[in-house]
């Protein structure tokens, strides 16, 4: 592969052959060595050869090998003479965090992390197999899927200002569900209002530092010691039998002949099957704003029982880290309207974008970045400079580096739940052999994910978070 | 799984390493065979199969424009009716696959059981995919498949 450094931490594979436009990867030295070991700069490439590609096939630092397009991948393509792609959102659409703030100092909770930490795993469903607590009709999840988030608060679930402080105000206004196949109904219906498994989790966590206060202020981190919480979830069997669906419908419309992958199979966007899929995946991204606005109504519930209050618990931001939606991107000196992929990768946009809440919109809108289990999560900022580097987008975790087997092979549940419990992080989950897949040891080092992202512009260092409790599905 | 000292042909399927989700590949005297065994490597990533008695039947029928769909929309079919029947498969019954004119179509009786307190689940498989996804014959026929986890 011919990959050449053209600045700190930026790498190019040159446009040749197929390709329409270059790759461009974020990495430092160390990450590259990882990114290199698996097919990622392979599907970089043949991003880059998709019709209607504008710009770059990007590749984010914590980017891993994916189906078809790589996990850390951003693309953008023009609306009238581009494609969608269900490989370039992913198979878990709107997978993403939600954080929540909260007055308390981690002092205040120590004594009660285990009764909050068993309270909120017998609140909210989790596990493989696991349905909700709520019963729903076809009816209501079909007003689920075009309303999202909303839908939730106007149910109890939460306040309303919640809604400003997430992405799209959770709900994203495309969302139809004609093209919503029953089996993805009869798959939505008993999952909503639940985490899942693998490496979905929540986490009860503690500010550790904080590296920019103005932003911090801005986004209610206040103190060194603060407690957060961290949702991390997506649209669960629904979103994957929309995926499922829709690389169905747009190989029968369209063939395979000619794709170096089958899973890069796309639409024109402007095509009837290519609009069904964003309507469908817009839905889809509403049933995931649902689902965190509700753990976060029941999480809020466990603080308010056993602490007597949910002092502050207002919400920070919800971010989706796998979506492809229109957004309005300079290219050239003009404005384009263009649909930016994103899997695996989140959105930063900065200061003055219309989309960045009110209140965050002079420090650039709040980006999640969730380590893995047991390790510290990070708070940024987007910035001006990633619209032009990026689309605005920046990475979305650590990246999995070791494949569960060979976690499996090498880790216990227990003994990781006994690690963590010497460094005063409570555990719990549904599968000691999930906690196993999940050793921290099998991803790559947030720490220095967010260091690239923060050293190349694409998301500046707000705070760092550890966790002092944890609940895996 | 393959009993230790059998012959090679008598392996099922073997689970491969993959970084971030599930890979395996599955063998059979026949690609009907193959296929019936790539759904029990998927049930192994989420039950242990062999315990699941024949309780419950689920006929089901696919269609796919060329081997390679019939095989993901036959796997779909598996955690389909895991996620929304509580369905455990554990065998696979008279499967059959049918070259037609205007693709391939296949039919099988799955049995199992519905899930319940007594199961153990140890994996969630959420999709069948195109990844890496191979369908070879030589000495009989060898299906890979990539699921989502």
């Amino acid at each position: 592969m011919d990959l050449r450094k053209i600045g700190d931490n930026v790498w190019e594979i040159p446009k040749q052959g197929e390709m329409r436009v270059p790759a461009i990867v974020y990495s430092s030295a160390r990450l590259l060595e990882d990114i290199r070991r698996d097919q990622s700069l392979v599907q970089a490439r043949n991003v880059a050869c998709l019709p209607g590609i504008v710009r770059a096939s990007y590749v984010m630092p914590d980017a891993h090998q994916g189906y078809g397009f790589p996990i850390g991948g951003v693309a953008a393509f023009d609306v009238d003479d581009g494609v969608i792609s269900p490989g370039g959102v992913g198979y878990d659409i709107n997978c993403g965090v939600r954080l929540l703030r909260t007055d308390y100092d981690e002092s205040d909770v120590t004594a009660k992390r285990k009764e909050l930490l068993a309270e909120i795993f017998r609140e909210v469903p989790a596990g493989v197999g696991k349905g909700g607590v709520t019963k729903l009709s076809r009816s209501v999840l079909k007003e689920i899927l075009v309303r999202g988030a909303e839908w939730a608060v106007e149910k109890g679930y939460g306040r309303a200002e919640d809604l400003e402080r997430t992405e799209e105000r959770g709900r994203m206004a495309e969302a139809a569900v004609d093209g919503i196949s029953d089996r993805a109904l009869e798959r939505g219906i008993p999952q909503l209002g639940t985490l899942g498994a693998g490496n979905h989790f929540l986490e009860i966590q503690k500010v550790l530092e904080i590296y920019d206060e103005t932003a911090a202020r801005a986004f209610g981190v206040e103190a060194v010691g603060q407690v957060l919480v961290m949702i991390h979830c997506g649209s669960r069997g629904l979103g994957h039998q929309v995926a499922t669906d829709y690389i169905e419908a747009m190989e029968n419309a369209f063939g395979v002949a000619g794709l170096p992958d089958r899973e890069l199979v796309n639409a024109p966007f402007k095509s009837s099957e290519g609009q069904r899929y964003y309507r469908a995946m817009s839905a889809a991204v509403n049933y995931a704003f649902a689902n965190r606005q509700m753990i976060a109504h029941w999480v809020r519930e466990v603080f308010a029982r056993v602490l007597g209050g949910a002092k502050g618990m207002d919400q920070i931001y919800d971010v989706c880290h796998n979506v492809a939606k229109v957004e309005e991107h300079e290219d050239g000196g003009r404005s384009r309207r263009l649909v930016v992929h994103r899997k695996g990768a989140t959105r930063s946009f900065g200061p003055g974008r219309p989309e960045v809440p009110a209140p965050y919109r002079s420090v650039g809108q709040p980006v999640i970045i969730p380590g893995s289990m047991g390790t510290a999560s990070f708070l940024l900022a987007g910035t001006k400079e990633a619209e032009g580097l990026s689309f605005g987008s920046t990475a979305h975790g650590a990246g999995r580096v070791m494949s569960r087997h060979e976690a499996l092979r090498r880790f216990r549940g227990e003994e990781i739940r006994d690690d963590l419990a010497r460094r005063g992080i409570e555990l719990k989950s549904t599968s000691w052999k999930g906690v196993a897949e999940e050793a921290s040891e099998a991803y790559k080092d947030v720490d220095e994910v967010v260091r690239v992202s923060d050293e190349v512009g694409l998301g500046r260092l707000v705070a760092k978070v550890v966790p002092i409790g944890v609940m895996k599905g | 799984m393959a009993v230790e000292g059998a012959p090679a042909a008598m392996e099922r399927y073997r689970i491969l390493p993959h970084t971030a989700d599930g890979k395996f590949q599955a063998f059979g005297r026949t690609l009907d065979e193959a296929f019936g065994n790539a759904a029990l490597a998927l049930a192994s990533l989420m039950w242990d199969w062999e315990k699941i008695g024949p309780r419950v039947r689920h006929f089901v029928h696919v269609t796919g424009i060329d081997r390679e769909q019939l095989l993901v929309k036959f796997l779909s079919e598996v955690i389909y009716l895991f996620e929304t029947k509580r369905f455990l498969l554990g065998r696979v019954e008279g499967l059959r696959i049918r070259e037609e004119f205007s693709g391939f179509k296949l039919e099988a009786l799955l049995e199992g059981e519905a899930l319940a307190d007594a199961h153990e689940l140890h994996g969630n498989v959420k999709a069948a995919t195109y990844s890496d996804l191979k369908i070879e014959e030589c000495d009989g026929f060898t299906v890979q498949v990539v699921v989502d986890m």
